[in-house]
């Protein structure tokens, strides 16, 4: 099992009650990432959001700021929202990420949850679906290697194109992320991608049947063992003291969806929500290393995943709390995994 | 039970394969409609919906349903054919959601509650909004008649007799069922009202809206 973090980046709360600055929200993350790979884990993603509180549009630039001062984490998107992007672009980025990064750098393309990369780059909502399946297409057209020819609606055709650079290894690894669409399993399976799911509610067991159906539709397109993989991202928190976790925690998860509750007319979390969540079965993975690591195994019974991440910085959680949980994760949950599971192995795409 | 429902599901997605395992688990015949853009609709439901079965077309499926449910996202609607409708019962399980669909400029103008604005496409069909106000996980936690923490599903819509059939599919498949009377009053089904979104009790529900209850 690999054990990861990602973040959308926050605004830290300072000890004198303000907080920082969204530069200083990039330099954060990078000191966390750097963190991530001295305490050992194999995964840092970055997703992509526009919003004041969570200011990490750029994941690529944050991911090769990180790439030259770390050694082994893989760095990753989580997720790029490439309805909204460029293709080209993205994978040029990504290339230039794993060649600083000497072959770590990994996408995930997904649709996210938010629309405000759509106002923002001046793409039209409606055209959500074409966008989506058309770039999807593109980025995986490039991947396959130079020249890239290239036929669609959303944007000129590409003859003979060259886009560079070119990842050591021939490929840069292409995750399809979902929050639980069947439709998703089955289109990553059908595609031979690997899976990411984002899983922020609910009880994660019941994602086994869209794990099941991505392996089903994997098998039926034939696609290599080595592609088959998944990846689960929820939130979570590690503390030394279970209660104290969940304590501290609390304030950051409740004043991050109240907030998006106000924006989408659900309601604010309540405690007992939050104590269900936080229990065993929830989807929330807040608690000491033996309760967290208790929960990854028991998760890994129903879907097999074969990575685990956390998004901890919610709200203005401050930074010396997030990088004591991502501290924590390395050196106590990813013994008491390993131990358990046994160690991943490294997977080289073909 | 008394009667055993055959149900028609618009959508193939969260809420559309949540709401046709309660139908299965409750014994009713099941049967989707996915989305024209999808292909294996099939294969999809044998894994995450064993035993419903993809119809050969909608006009098909709506023919053969007790009531029908359209549960495909909001921004999809104008992929449902609403003709077929004319007299059939059906459920809207649609939210429109400015913040993750877009704004629809017809709604904002119309000033009507979502599904007073869907009903306006086929007002020859027996509509009934429920099923919007709880997500797809919550509405994995139906329950049978008597359990304690069952759930509550609002429902509202201008023709009793279909309402009559909605609730008693709603009982069947494990909710308690709440009127809260003509399809103009569903707007208090809708984002950001009372209900929306909180898993709550038949008495709670009730307290929530103000409503008295029989």
């Amino acid at each position: 099992m690999q054990l990861g973090v990602y973040s959308f980046g926050s605004l830290a709360r300072r000890a004198d009650g303000g907080v920082v600055s969204s530069a200083q929200a990039m330099r954060n993350l990078v000191e966390a990432i750097r963190l991530a790979d001295e305490v050992g884990l194999e995964y840092f993603g970055i997703g992509e959001h526009h919003t004041e509180p969570m200011p990490a549009s750029a994941a690529a630039v944050v991911l090769a700021g990180a790439a030259t001062v770390t050694k082994r984490i893989r760095l990753g998107s989580s997720v790029t929202v490439l309805s909204t992007e460029d293709p080209v672009r993205v994978y040029q980025q990504f290339a230039t990420v794993d060649a600083l990064s000497n072959g770590r750098a990994e996408i995930t393309a997904g649709r996210g949850s938010s629309i405000e990369s759509f106002p923002l780059f001046g793409f039209d909502l409606h055209d959500y679906d074409r966008l989506y399946a058309e770039k999807l297409d593109l980025l995986l057209t490039i991947d396959r290697g130079n020249p890239v020819n290239w036929k669609g609606t959303v944007r000129t055709d590409l003859v003979d194109a060259v886009v560079v650079p070119r990842p050591d290894s021939g490929h840069v690894p292409i995750w399809l992320g979902t929050g639980g669409n069947p439709q998703s399993s089955l289109r990553a399976g059908q595609l031979g991608l690997p899976i990411s799911y984002g899983i922020i509610g609910g009880v994660p067991a019941k994602f086994a049947p869209l794990a099941d159906l991505y392996r089903r539709a994997a098998a039926a397109s034939e696609a290599p063992a080595t592609q088959v993989r998944v990846s689960v991202g929820t939130p979570g928190f590690v503390g030394e003291q279970g209660e104290s976790a969940r304590d501290l925690w609390w304030n950051e998860w409740h004043h991050t969806m109240s907030e998006l509750g106000r924006l989408r007319g659900f309601a604010p979390p309540s405690r007992t929500s939050y104590d269900r969540d936080t229990a065993p079965g929830g989807a929330l993975f807040v608690g000491s290393p033996d309760e967290i690591s208790d929960r990854i195994i028991e998760l890994h019974s129903h879907l097999g995943h074969m990575r685990h991440f956390l998004q901890m910085d919610f709200g203005t959680i401050p930074q010396r709390d997030f990088l004591r949980s991502i501290e924590l994760l390395g050196t106590e949950v990813k013994p008491r995994l390993e131990a358990a599971l046994g160690v991943e192995p490294e997977v080289v795409t073909s | 039970m008394s009667h055993s429902f055959t149900i028609g599901i618009f959508g193939a997605g969260k809420v559309g394969t949540a709401l046709a395992r309660l139908g299965i688990a409750a014994g009713n015949s099941v049967l989707v409609s996915g989305s024209p853009r999808h292909t294996h609709t099939q294969m999809l439901l044998d894994v995450v919906a064993p035993g419903a079965v993809e119809a050969g077309s909608a006009e098909v499926m709506v023919r053969a349903s007790d009531l029908v449910i359209i549960a495909v996202p909001f921004a999809k609607s104008d992929e449902i054919d609403y003709g077929l409708f004319t007299g059939t019962i059906v459920v809207d399980a649609m939210n429109y959601w400015p913040a993750v669909d877009g704004v629809v400029a017809d709604i904002e103008r119309a000033e009507l509650g979502n599904s007073e604005f869907i009903a306006m496409r086929n007002p020859r069909g027996r509509w009934v909004k429920s099923l919007n106000h709880l997500g797809y996980q919550e509405l994995a936690e139906a329950a049978a008649e008597g359990t304690r923490g069952r759930l509550a599903i609002g429902l509202a819509g201008d023709d009793g007799d279909a309402k009559a059939v909605v609730s008693a599919w709603l009982d069947d498949i494990g909710f308690d069922p709440v009127d809260v009377g003509a399809l103009a009053d569903g707007r208090r089904l809708e984002t950001g009202g009372a209900i929306f979104g909180r898993s709550l009790s038949r008495g709670e529900f009730a307290l929530s809206l103000g409503l008295v209850e029989s």
